[in-house]
């Protein structure tokens, strides 16, 4: 059994004039102790997905259509508020994009990390504070500082304390959605590194939200690149980086600058993304595709198996046409 | 203890968090800001002059002595007497008491209404929040002091009746300004995040959402300790709030504008109390909101 098994997954934004699809049928699996990357541009999904895991998409005027999350074989979807709420933050936890809004401030950060462990762990005051100590120093910060406030940190540091505050019950599952994009470059090699170290100490499987495939690179065992509300590619990283298939995942690695070759303009790809609350027939991708036939604006693609364990959402490549 | 013993540092628990406790940290940043300072001065000679009122008088605020109408002020009565030849300044130091008892219970009693309405509007939205606007949007519809006078007469005389019939029409416009607040909060990163490691809604807004409305709540609460005082003395005046001989701001205020034009003290004196009241508040309000709010720190 997987950890995480998300099974035709679809979210919906209803407003008054439209309805907004920002997921569509999405599958995704991740097992125990292993990192996905999930890859993709603004606007394709990738945080309403991971909010979907937590439920906790804004309802109104989100809403999960479909599917079902498994989480060891149970569907959050189906599960009570109570039951939702001692899994939040125990077994599935969240790092949240921006570390300088993360944080409650004016709540010094040991007793931030200690509220956590509070919540879902039978424990004193002291222990949770211990225990919160020794999470600051596993990130890296002497624990002396627990009795700082988070505006007294830098924005590294306070990333450090809320990996800290995602960690502390060890979960079984941490989503880390754009973890480094509010940081330099510096930190965002210090941070991930940590990360790693962590996820293997901890023994933690990770849902890595990101645009930045470097990151990936560096940090994932598999890929899925998501368009539009759904994958359009899904490997082992050795796969995608060094046979990616679909049209934009070509698209995308074409579009990062290269260190040993001299090149004077990247290849970006054309156009945008099509309006989610008007998604084309046929392929999401067609309008940007440099390989779209009739038959792409004609069907919707499947998401097919090309060898084992890599996915592409293309006929033309599942054909070998590209 | 497990977590100890896999820490590096081996410093204890104790010596790590040695709070430098929250309270002499605000008291510090209290003291250095000059205008609270003067604030807080202020507030407390006006406590300790109205609770210790008969170390500071040794008249009776309540002997009449109709040869002694209307003195103005002089060695043997500092303030003057009243139209019932009373002295004023005791009446003053006594009517302090009421005044300011009366109006800090009716502080509590909006405030604490107002974070419950205010914050359940602002948190939960929808048809909680729509029911609550409304029924707030009736009472700011009726004047303050109408709607103080109708509980006052429901209720009856009496301090806690008259601190309630004053605090009722203050809760509206308080939970007005947290529910804003709080649907700016509610908001934030933290907030979810909180949300995220499994808090449950009553520990989101007790602990996440509250503390960080303080500083409206503060200058609302400040500010309104000088509209409770007059508001008493309207209910004084017409017979529901402090009855007669008992000595209150509002009503020392009220009688002396019958001789504004011929006995300047009977007015200033009280009036002059009660700017101080609002000033001295206001001004440590001010600096209260300020040292609460760690980002400023230093």
């Amino acid at each position: 059994m997987s950890l995480l098994e998300i099974k035709h997954l679809s979210v919906q934004f209803e407003t008054r004039d439209s309805v907004i699809k920002a997921v569509n049928d999405l599958d995704l699996t991740i097992e125990a102790g292993q990192t996905l990357g999930l890859v993709g541009e603004t606007g394709a999904g990738k945080t309403t997905t991971a909010l979907s895991i937590l439920r906790l998409i804004q309802e109104p005027p989100g809403r999960i259509k479909g599917g079902e999350i498994l989480f060891e074989g149970k569907d959050l979807l189906k599960v009570s508020n109570e039951e939702m709420r001692a899994i939040r933050g125990n077994e599935i936890s969240m790092i949240f994009q921006d570390p300088m809004t993360a944080l409650n401030p004016i709540i010094r950060v040991g007793e931030q990390i200690a509220e956590v462990i509070r919540l879902h762990e039978n424990c004193s005051k002291g222990e949770a504070m211990e225990k919160a100590l020794y999470m600051l120093e596993t990130v890296g910060i002497r624990p002396e500082r627990s009795m700082d406030y988070p505006h007294q940190f830098s924005g590294g540091m306070k990333q450090r304390v809320v990996i800290a505050i995602a960690l502390a019950c060890s979960p079984k599952l941490l989503i880390a959605d754009e973890p480094t994009t509010a940081l330099d470059v510096t930190i965002q090699a210090q941070v991930l590194e940590m990360m790693n170290k962590l996820k293997q100490q901890f023994n933690t499987a990770m849902l890595m939200i990101t645009h930045d495939l470097g990151i990936v690179a560096e940090t994932c065992d598999h890929v899925a690149i998501m368009y539009a509300g759904e994958l359009v590619e899904y490997g082992t990283i050795e796969r995608i980086f060094h046979n990616p298939r679909h049209p934009y995942t070509n698209g995308l690695f074409g579009a990062i600058p290269s260190l040993d070759k001299d090149v004077d303009r990247l290849r970006p790809i054309p156009g945008l993304m099509p309006d989610p609350a008007a998604l084309p027939k046929g392929c999401k991708f067609q309008e940007r595709c440099e390989y779209a036939c009739d038959k792409c604006r004609e069907n919707a693609q499947m998401f097919t198996e090309i060898e084992p364990g890599h996915f592409v959402r293309c006929e033309r490549a599942v054909r070998g046409e590209i | 203890m497990f977590w100890k013993s896999k820490r590096e540092t081996v410093k204890s628990l104790e010596e790590m968090t040695r709070r430098r406790s929250q309270w002499r940290d605000v008291m510090g940043r209290l003291f250095r800001n000059k205008t609270g300072f003067v604030g807080l001065c202020i507030c407390a000679i006006l406590i300790i002059l109205v609770v210790f009122a008969p170390v500071f008088t040794s008249y009776n605020p309540l002997k009449q002595s109709v040869p002694e109408r209307f003195l103005y002020p002089s060695s043997e009565h500092i303030f003057g007497t009243d139209d019932f030849g009373r002295d004023l300044w005791a009446r003053i130091l006594y009517g302090g008491r009421i005044s300011l008892l009366i109006a800090f219970i009716a502080v509590i009693i909006s405030t604490v209404g107002a974070i419950i309405l205010g914050s359940c509007a602002g948190y939960f939205g929808g048809a909680v929040d729509q029911i609550i606007t409304r029924v707030m949007d009736v009472m700011m519809s009726i004047p303050g002091l109408l709607l103080a006078i109708a509980i006052s007469s429901a209720l009856g005389a009496g301090l806690v009746n008259t601190a309630l019939a004053i605090a009722i029409p203050g809760i509206a416009p308080g939970a007005r300004i947290i529910r804003s607040t709080v649907m700016s909060i509610k908001d934030c990163e933290y907030v979810e995040a909180a949300k995220a490691s499994g808090s449950k809604n009553f520990r989101l807004i007790m602990i996440h959402i509250i503390p960080n409305c303080i500083a409206p709540l503060i200058v609302n609460a400040t500010l309104s300790i000088g509209g409770n005082i007059m508001a008493i003395s309207g209910l004084s005046f017409i017979g529901l709030g402090v009855q007669a001989p008992t000595p209150e701001w509002g009503a020392i205020l009220s009688t002396g504008k019958t001789y504004l034009r011929d006995f300047w003290p009977l007015v200033f004196f009280p009036a002059l109390f009660i700017m101080l009241t609002i000033l001295g508040f206001n001004l440590f309000g001010d600096a209260l909101r300020d040292a609460l709010d760690p980002r400023l720190k230093d």
